[in-house]
């Protein structure tokens, strides 16, 4: 809402203060300040002249006029103009030597084809009023000359854009943003709805309700006689353009200026196109309307419509129709000025995708004792300005509707803020808003609750719920124009809001002890930690994929990685789905990082992956709010929501260690994958069983099944070729996904017992057939070794002639101990020969060179 | 060993002494380095040195001639002993000039052979939040990010045809119809803690939220959030407005404030922005003849983000009584937080995963 303070300051009277301090104001009581223009405060000694003497100049390209104008000094001047929309005796604007324009323009005493131009004949754009102009701004002939045009013509303003939040449709007026200032400077008020209306006899037009929740008042004034030439005036459009509309021509000028002023949104009607009786109704099936952007809708048959006997002539309080337009012939006007449901209007505005500086205002709630008054303003310009007579009588249908009445005790806003606001307080805020206050417990028959037809409706179960019961209640009827407020709360926020958010004390709740972070957060943590101090860099992608990047994945048709959500408004039509795997993701960023120049990368992620089930219910219900949902509903919104599990993804490419002075570095490989999903494992306290697997993305010979138990918990490995080369990946790119939440969050460790005697070590190299997994090896070794085994690693793998054809040799180093003495030779010996059997029996092991 | 003729106890010989001794201190001299001098102690001051092996002999002399023969030899070993000591730090000190000078290596060499990784600033961040609320008592709460419709909007007031809604650029999920949609914002995990929650609730929960807008510097369709919600017996605005000037502190520092301008969310009554006491200026560009701040553009503040009292609307379709409990809710951007306080300009870096965004924030905020 743009408000140029000059019209402000009509209906407050505001202390002379900067345009800075009065948005502080209003920006404390909630009307927030987005940006101030200033308009002509750099606008000087520009008078107003009359042309006495014009003498055409020939010879150049375009008509250039030599004139000598009257400024209201002794002698006139001498300037050289290029418009030609001026006659003798014409008054216009005159910018004197000195004289700066907006932009900076300054005005000198010069030559010019070959004449003195001393001074400028102002345009309406050379004086910054509009975007450009035909010609010169010719002032009324009875203009005092020489005097100051822009005090005149009230030029210097400044104009406050001020963001207006939803619940606020009275802000969207000059009469509800007065309110405001008024309330907030502590000056009076004079509300320019309160005009003195016309007694009124008889029906303007005929017109009646025909759908009560539709539309609860509509009233109609016509005027006759109207001067379609008429053009408005300058105060008028200045006016408009600096509130942000452009001017049109008189007519829908007067209905946008009183729009703006008041707060209701006019429409008006060439009435020699009315056919008939007007009706407010819903749409009929299959009804259409061609709108004033000549747009020709299928009506919805939701939709509000403004009726005659040949259809629809309009969508109420959004668009006008075409047919009935107002035309530059048109001589009689009707004015329709109504009070339309907000919902209805918010629904029909979206349905058609029409957003109208009235739709904007009666989604937000309009004053819904304002459409005589309004009217009738509209009327008097129209009248005043367009040379037009005021049709007699006035057309007035309208529904009723029960007022709203809040009870709260007094004590109520304070509780709320922590404030003790004394109840003389809360009544003089709430009189202040234009509540009417009433001291007690008033009962239904005579208020009731939020009843309107057209407003928040608030049923009686919720209406007792909502009830705040307590010592020395009051009773407060809102006024018309704040149908925002139903609830006790409501009534709270505007006490707190002008008594000043800035009183409110700093108080700490003192909360109850928590139990802080659950394992399943640490575990997350942990994980992050683990992964980024083994190197990895973690990166938040978007979650939307596409079907190629499955695609690139090699996934085949019936993988469950293609089930995927889809949106319905994706960003891009590439990428419509949500992820099911985070590798897209990953890999399309290691892509963007090489492209940058680095190729040493290792990356990780950790989110939610969706995962749609196959017998999914297809919509989640849209339950009640009246109050909490049983179990059943909420076991049906966890039916129809997609698996959310969150995972955690890894990739690499490049050096894992990094060449340097120090000699060769290492690649990335399967293995560092591999590693990777341990090392998250380790911050579970699980060890992972890692099994030989054929999965896509990942390399058939190079892929690991990762197991917790008999869980699968996740792959890792070296990349398939084609899918490296699908998304441009480095060579032999490895990755790992591993789904945490299938690892439960981890138990607490437990304390070894520490052996103080002495390690016995053993070296075995065993021959196994070259397919067999070191894995079984080791686990044959282990159980075979029994309790006294410390460790086990595996320092060498061999599959050279030495181990026979189609054998490796595995060379173990086995560290035996006991807790409670020092081991003989013979145990050492016996628990070695113990291991070394058990891997002959179940991988047919023999020890090397026996 | 009666029979034993001490005189011919060889070793025991002053002479022999005496060239037992010689020896060991011209071994000692002509020891050139500490490996040398360290067979030379055990071969001449060691258990099987002439010297020491004489001493074993010093048993089978008659009582009589056993101090006279113990003190020669005490005075060789003596002599040896100190002979070696001498040398010993000799050795060293030559080993000190020459041998470690030798050794000297260039130890400004890099050695970044494994680099450490990072964890993303929007992460840690949200992290930091989490934990300053758990400190004052708060636990982590967490709901689904494709969300139903119902917990997005509908149980937070926002209905169909509220304006709100349109607002908010919702990715709708399947079909407009299905009541699924990405979470808008966190507020829905205000909901499902008061569902799931015995009371009071004092719950904090950072998460990804999505809108549809395109990214740019200042947008991104995908970014965090974090709420807090409190409902307990008593809450009031001035509980809602302590709270947040404590976050504000530890976030910023201390003397940071809030400041509440009233505001509009259909969950929440009263509702207030909140503004953050500017963290570069404190407020001072705002005064008039005082340098500018390019942080808060000299405003002294900074929009933070809403809050406000939870409405009993919320409440009742939670099935929590407004006549027994009240409390208050706050949300505030994380990637505009982190626009604050570590001076990141642009949205995109955060998306991007640009390794060189990411990696000075190593592994905390």
């Amino acid at each position: 809402m743009k408000v140029p303070l000059s019209w402000l300051r009509e209906y407050v009277d505001l202390p002379p203060v900067t345009a800075h301090e009065i948005a502080d104001k209003l920006t404390a009581a909630g009307l927030k300040l987005e940006a101030i223009a200033s308009h002509g405060h750099d606008l000087k000694n520009v008078v107003v002249g009359q042309v006495i003497e014009i003498e055409e100049l020939t010879g150049f390209k375009k008509p250039i006029r030599h004139c000598l104008v009257d400024v209201g000094e002794a002698e006139p001047r001498e300037i050289v103009c290029g418009a030609t929309n001026f006659a003798v005796g014409a008054v216009v604007p005159v910018a004197l030597p000195g004289a700066v324009l907006p932009g900076g323009f300054e005005i000198a005493s010069r030559k010019t084809y070959g004449r003195l131009s001393d001074g400028m004949i102002c345009s309406e754009a050379e004086l910054g009023i509009a975007e450009s102009s035909p010609g010169i701004l010719l002032l009324p002939a009875d203009t005092p000359l020489g005097a100051d045009v822009v005090e005149l013509l009230g030029l210097r303003d400044d104009v406050l854009e001020l963001e207006i939040t939803p619940d606020c449709g009275y802000a969207l007026s000059i009469r509800g943003v007065a309110r405001e200032a008024a309330t907030a400077f502590g000056v009076p008020f004079r509300d320019p709805a309160a005009l003195e209306l016309p007694a009124t006899d008889g029906v303007t037009h005929p017109a009646e309700i025909g759908d009560p929740t539709a539309c609860d008042r509509f009233v109609l004034r016509a005027v006759s006689g109207f001067d379609p030439s008429a053009e408005s005036p300058l105060w008028m459009r200045v006016r408009l353009t600096r509130a942000g509309m452009r001017p049109v021509s008189l007519a829908v000028d007067v209905t946008n200026y009183v729009m703006l002023e008041l707060g209701q949104p006019l429409h008006a009607f060439d009435r020699n196109t009315i056919q008939g009786g007007i009706v407010v109704r819903r749409a009929l099936p299959g009804e259409r309307l061609e709108t004033l952007d000549h747009v020709t809708r299928d009506l919805a048959e939701d939709d509000i419509l403004i009726t005659d006997d040949s259809g629809a002539i309009g969508l109420a309080g959004t668009m006008g129709g075409l047919s009935t337009e107002i035309s530059d012939s048109t001589t009689d006007i009707v004015i329709e000025a109504a009070h339309f449901s907000a919902t209805g209007v918010a629904r029909m505005s979206r349905r058609h995708n029409l957003v109208s500086e009235a739709s904007k205002r009666f989604e937000r709630g309009v004053d819904r004792e304002l459409p005589l008054a309004a009217s009738w303003r509209a009327v008097q310009l129209l009248t005043e300005l367009g040379d037009g007579v005021a049709e007699p009588g006035v057309t007035h249908a309208q529904a009723d509707v029960a007022p709203v009445a809040i009870t709260i005790p007094s004590g109520h806003p304070a509780r709320v803020a922590g404030v003790p606001y004394t109840r003389e307080t809360v009544v003089t805020r709430l009189e202040q808003i234009g509540c009417r206050v009433v001291d007690g417990v008033v009962e239904a028959a005579e208020g009731g609750r939020g009843v309107a037809a057209t407003g928040v409706v608030t049923s009686g179960d919720l209406a007792a719920k909502l009830a705040v019961s307590g010592d020395d209640p009051i009773t407060v009827y809102p006024p018309s124009w704040r149908p925002d407020l139903t609830d006790p709360n409501d009534l709270a926020e505007e006490v707190i809001r002008l008594e000043g958010y800035d009183t409110l004390p700093s108080i700490l709740p003192g909360a109850p002890a928590g139990a802080g972070l659950t394992e399943t957060q640490r575990l997350r943590r942990r994980v992050g930690r683990a992964l980024a101090l083994s190197g990895y860099v973690e990166v938040l992608s978007y979650p939307f994929i596409g079907t190629r990047d499955l695609d690139h994945l090699q996934l085949p048709a019936d993988d469950d990685r293609r089930r995927a959500t889809r949106l319905v408004n994706p960003l891009s039509e590439d990428e419509p789905f949500m992820r099911t795997t985070l590798l897209p993701g990953l890999l399309k960023t290691l892509v963007r990082n090489v492209g940058r120049g680095f190729t040493d990368l290792a990356l990780f992620e950790t989110g939610l992956v969706y995962r749609p089930g196959a017998d999914a219910p297809e919509t989640a219900p849209i339950l009640t709010v009246e109050r909490r949902p049983t179990d059943e509903e909420l076991a049906l919104f966890t039916a129809a929501l997609p698996e959310q599990p969150v995972r955690v993804a890894a990739v690499l490419a490049g050096e894992f260690e990094r060449s340097g002075w120090w000699g060769q570095g290492r690649a990335a490989t399967w293995a560092d994958a591999i590693e990777a999903a341990r090392a998250v494992a380790r911050e579970a306290g699980v060890t992972l069983d890692i099994r030989a697997d054929q999965h896509e993305p990942w390399h058939p010979g190079r892929c690991a099944a990762l197991y917790v138990g008999e869980v699968l918990v996740g792959h890792a490995g070296e990349l398939h070729p084609r899918v490296v080369e699908a998304f441009g990946l480095p060579k032999r790119t490895a990755a790992m996904e591993l789904e945490l939440s299938r690892l439960a969050a981890p138990a607490p460790a437990q304390t070894p017992s520490i052996s103080a005697y002495p390690v016995a070590t053993q070296d075995v190299a065993l021959i196994v057939p070259a397919d067999t997994p070191v894995s079984s090896v080791e686990a044959a070794l282990r159980d075979g070794a029994g309790d006294l085994l410390e460790s086990v690693r595996l320092f060498d793998v061999y599959e050279g002639a030495q181990a026979g054809e189609g054998n490796k040799s595995l060379a173990y180093t086995l560290r035996f101990r006991a807790t409670d003495r020092t081991l003989t030779a013979d145990e050492i010996a016996a628990a070695r020969d113990a291991a070394v059997e058990l891997a002959a029996a179940q991988v047919g092991a023999r020890l090397r060179g026996v | 060993m009666s029979d034993y003729d001490p005189v011919e106890v060889t070793p025991l010989h002053a002479d022999e002494l005496a060239r037992a001794e010689a020896d060991a201190l011209a071994a000692i001299s002509s020891a050139a380095d500490l490996d040398e001098l360290k067979q030379v102690r055990l071969a001449h001051a060691g258990d099987r040195s002439p010297i020491a092996l004489a001493n074993r002999e010093i048993g089978a002399l008659p009582p009589a001639a056993r101090a006279e023969a113990g003190k020669r030899i005490g005075a060789a070993r003596k002599a040896v002993g100190e002979a070696l000591a001498v040398r010993q730090t000799e050795l060293e000190a030559e080993r000190d000039a020459r041998v470690l000078v030798e050794e000297t290596v260039d130890v400004t060499l890099p050695w970044d052979r494994a680099p450490r990784g990072a964890r993303h600033p929007l992460t840690t961040l949200q992290e930091r939040i989490a934990d300053c609320f758990v400190a004052m008592g708060y636990e982590v709460a967490e709901g689904p990010e494709l969300e139903a419709e119902w917990f997005n909007f509908d149980a937070l007031n926002i209905a169909p045809d509220h304006p709100a809604r349109s607002d908010h650029d919702t990715f709708f999920v399947e079909s407009v119809k299905s009541g699924k949609v990405l979470r808008t914002q966190t507020s829905p995990v205000q909901i499902r803690a008061l569902l799931e929650r015995p009371l009071p609730v004092y719950v904090i929960s950072p998460g990804k939220v999505f809108r549809t807008d395109e990214l740019d510097a200042t947008h991104t369709p995908v970014f965090h959030q974090v709420e807090g919600l409190a409902i307990d017996k008593g809450l009031t605005m001035a509980h809602l407005k302590g709270t947040l000037d404590r976050f504000a502190e530890v976030m910023f520092g201390e003397g940071i404030s809030t400041r509440f301008r009233p505001n509009y969310f259909p969950f929440t009554e009263p509702s207030a922005e909140m503004d953050l006491r500017c963290f570069v200026c404190r407020g001072a560009s705002s005064v008039p003849g005082n340098p500018p701040c390019r942080t808060c553009k000299s405003e002294g503040w900074i929009e933070w983000g809403g809050c406000g009292m939870v409405n009993p609307r919320v409440l009742i379709a939670c099935g929590v009584d407004p006549s027994v409990y009240s409390g208050f809710a706050f949300g505030m951007g994380i990637e505009r937080t982190l626009m604050f306080r570590h001076n990141a300009e642009d949205m995109r870096d955060m998306v991007e995963g640009d390794i060189r965004f990411t990696l000075p924030f190593g592994m905390e905020v």
